[in-house]
């Protein structure tokens, strides 16, 4: 296999509650032609679609899990992985 | 044991769920509900993220075995719409000792509230998050 298939990185995307209404989306598959690929580098990729998706880059609130798992900034993102961005949650 | 549903629950049923064996000294539950969050009384929506809620519940769930003696645990929370004065989430222990079954509730809830996935709509409105409810969760983390 090519190093080229390698360095692609495709991503479902979900974005929750009052997050998906300013981005004006719930969902989508992102391919990303950067690898490894962090949680922070995917923000700053997202953030750079215009000025709603700066909303991203709000780390300290808006949360990322990978794989329905809680993600740290450095996390790195495996192919394929189920992405999800969220703002702080208000259940119970 | 834990249950993510539309469908409102029973209290009696699940307190007798709870009282299983001769050993059973304490029950505590906590039931959420719907509160009135403005004046007018719009239609009250609760999304979840379907997977990763289940994940944290469960996660919740046996760290709470973990850490304190139970005989058996339970937690309910409802998703979809709600209306005001709906119970919403359900967090019930069973325990040899009462000291141990409070703890245990608390904690759960506690939890619940800042790391399960659900978001609250009114009307067109997302609720905002609550600094007191990270308070709350952080003096479990830190023990």
């Amino acid at each position: 296999m090519s190093n080229e298939t390698q360095s692609l990185n495709t991503l479902h995307i979900l974005y929750f509650a009052s997050l998906g209404d300013r981005l004006g989306c719930q969902k989508e598959d992102f391919t990303v032609d950067q690898a490894p690929l962090s949680v922070s580098a995917l923000r700053t990729i997202l953030s750079q679609r215009g000025e709603a998706w700066l909303a991203i880059t709000e780390h300290e609130t808006i949360r990322c899990a990978i794989n329905q798992e809680i993600a740290s900034e450095d996390t790195t993102i495996p192919n394929n992985a189920e992405v999800a961005f969220f703002p702080p949650v208000t259940g119970g | 044991m834990i249950q993510v549903q539309e469908n409102d629950f029973d209290l009696k049923t699940e307190y007798e769920r709870l009282c299983t064996g001769k050993n059973v000294g304490a029950i505590v539950t906590f039931v959420g509900r719907v509160r009135d969050f403005s004046s007018d009384h719009s239609a009250f929506f609760l999304q979840h993220y379907p997977g990763m809620t289940e994940k944290v519940l469960s996660k919740i769930e046996s760290e709470a075995n973990q850490r304190w003696p139970l005989i058996k645990s339970q937690i309910i929370h409802r998703v979809g719409n709600l209306q005001v004065e709906d119970q919403i989430v359900f967090v019930g222990v069973s325990a040899q000792h009462r000291k141990d079954a409070f703890a245990a509730c608390e904690f759960m809830i506690d939890l619940l509230k800042t790391q399960a996935p659900f978001w609250k709509k009114e009307g067109d409105q997302w609720v905002e998050a609550n600094i007191a409810d990270d308070e709350a969760a952080k003096q479990w983390l830190t023990d």
